[in-house]
């Protein structure tokens, strides 16, 4: 399949790949992973007259840790971050990073190309909401941070002026006492999770001081389990009241039913997997090494 | 739409031979590998960045070469399944994919072999569940599986063997 024809540009920089954008109009889009958007073209969904690929920028994928943040360049891909020994530390991060789609896609995609799609079914954005994160904007008149809440808009809709860019990620290092976990359900590797949940948490002593729940592909942007989160905090964090979170979660998703399950079938999912993801937050704040990624047959 | 179709030239480097060429932006790499330069052993499964049969290596990294602009690949180094075999041998992956009987259709097989190459390289002795995760975004739909296993881990045993280069 091919997609429509298009004007391809290869931008220098990220201040090249700005000019370009402003220059070339609604028409253009930029390229990063490609993922997402080449099977978009392929099928004409998307349909863009000019291609701005930011593939060939320099320095634009790293991956740093300043001032008790980690930083993530637009192009980031997946796998570099599954990699990574700094992400590691944040193993929410990992979780997320090891999991998305399969191999092959995670050596092409990238983070800023996964926040700036944001698309609904997405994983990043969902893991995000847990922690704190800033998405820097790179335009012609410079430079706009937004809070990632206030980044993501809707569905395939952030704050993006037409001709600004992702230029970083940036994630708050978690205190040393927290723990977190990201879990999503596929049925098979390479399509999008049915549903997923991120836990993040603080304990002291055996108490959760601080604690964000998210779930994912639930709604048109990742949602926050507030009452989860309020029976929690301040908790020591019983059995029974994972149940009181995963009740919650069941109550917040918003979710559609289609090809991979009922709106019943997702809601009792949801509630499975913020179980299970507290769980492994917890063992993870008591400093246990725990092994979770996506869950597949 | 742009009036006359764009034309760019790249530089590719496949199987260890240079290749120039003029393409159209959207031409994809599966494409430009198996008209432009005539290396058929890439397949298209299901076009559209699931199945996996178009894998190859793009400067050693597997990718799935329906979802990538040939203009991606100007100055990248690109292994297809044509150049696994040396010097009229067999590379260890596809003999083992062969004694293990590791396909049956073969339709699969390439992006599987490329798949095991990305894995085998990076982690000499991989267990069970490393395998099944390599491989995930590889369908096969006729052996199940098992054999394929096997194949990569006769594979990686006969590779550790014979200290092989690749």
């Amino acid at each position: 399949m091919y997609p429509r024809a298009f004007t391809y540009h290869r931008a220098s920089s990220l201040q090249d790949a700005v000019q370009l954008l402003s220059e070339l109009g609604e028409g253009a889009k930029l390229l990063a992973g490609g993922q997402s958007l080449i099977p978009l073209m392929k099928l004409r969904f998307a349909n863009p007259a000019h291609l701005v690929d930011l593939n060939f920028v320099e320095g634009i994928s790293h991956i740093q840790q300043k001032n008790g943040a980690l930083h993530f360049g637009a192009l980031a891909r997946h796998a570099e971050i599954e990699k990574s020994p700094a992400a590691r530390k944040i193993p929410i991060l990992h979780d997320c990073a090891a999991g998305i789609a399969d191999v092959q896609v995670r050596n092409r995609g990238t983070i800023g190309g996964s926040i700036a799609e944001a698309d609904p079914s997405g994983d990043w954005a969902t893991v995000l909401s847990t922690l704190s994160c800033d998405v820097r904007c790179a335009g012609l008149a410079g430079e706009r941070i937004f809070k990632l809440s206030e980044f993501l808009k809707d569905a395939y809709t952030t704050a993006l002026a037409p001709d600004e860019l992702v230029s970083e990620i940036v994630v708050k290092v978690p205190p040393g006492n927290g723990g977190g976990a990201y879990i999503a359900f596929k049925r098979t590797a390479p399509v999008y999770p049915t549903a997923s949940a991120a836990v993040q948490l603080t304990l002291e002593g055996d108490r959760c001081t601080e604690i964000a729940i998210a779930l994912g592909c639930v709604g048109l942007l990742p949602i926050r389990v507030t009452e989860g989160e309020a029976a929690l905090r301040g908790q020591h964090v019983t059995p029974k009241l994972m149940e009181t979170a995963a009740e919650a979660a069941r109550a917040a998703a918003e979710p559609q039913p289609d090809m991979r399950g009922s709106a019943e079938y997702k809601r009792q999912l949801v509630g499975a997997l913020v179980k299970r993801a507290t769980e492994v937050a917890l063992q993870r704040a008591r400093g246990q090494q725990v092994e979770v990624s996506h869950i597949y047959a | 739409m742009p009036e006359a179709a764009q034309k760019l030239s790249i530089e590719v480097r496949v199987n260890g031979k240079l290749y120039s060429r003029e393409v159209e932006p959207r031409l994809l790499l599966v494409e430009f590998l198996r008209e432009d330069l005539e290396l058929t052993g890439t397949h298209i499964g299901c076009d559209t960045t699931y199945c996996g049969a178009c894998t190859v290596l793009m400067n050693g990294a597997a990718v799935k070469s329906c979802t990538v602009f040939a203009v991606q690949a100007d100055g990248a180094e690109i292994t297809t399944v044509e150049g696994l075999e040396k010097d009229g041998q067999l590379h260890p992956i596809q003999k083992a994919f062969a004694d293990c009987y590791g396909l049956q259709c073969g339709y699969c097989t390439p992006g599987l072999m490329l798949s095991a190459l990305q894995l085998l390289r990076a982690n000499s002795s991989p267990d069970q569940k490393q395998i099944r995760k390599a491989i995930a975004g590889n369908t096969c739909r006729c052996t199940g599986y098992q054999n394929i296993f096997k194949a990569i881990e006769t594979a990686a045993a006969q590779m550790r063997s014979s200290s092989h280069g690749d």
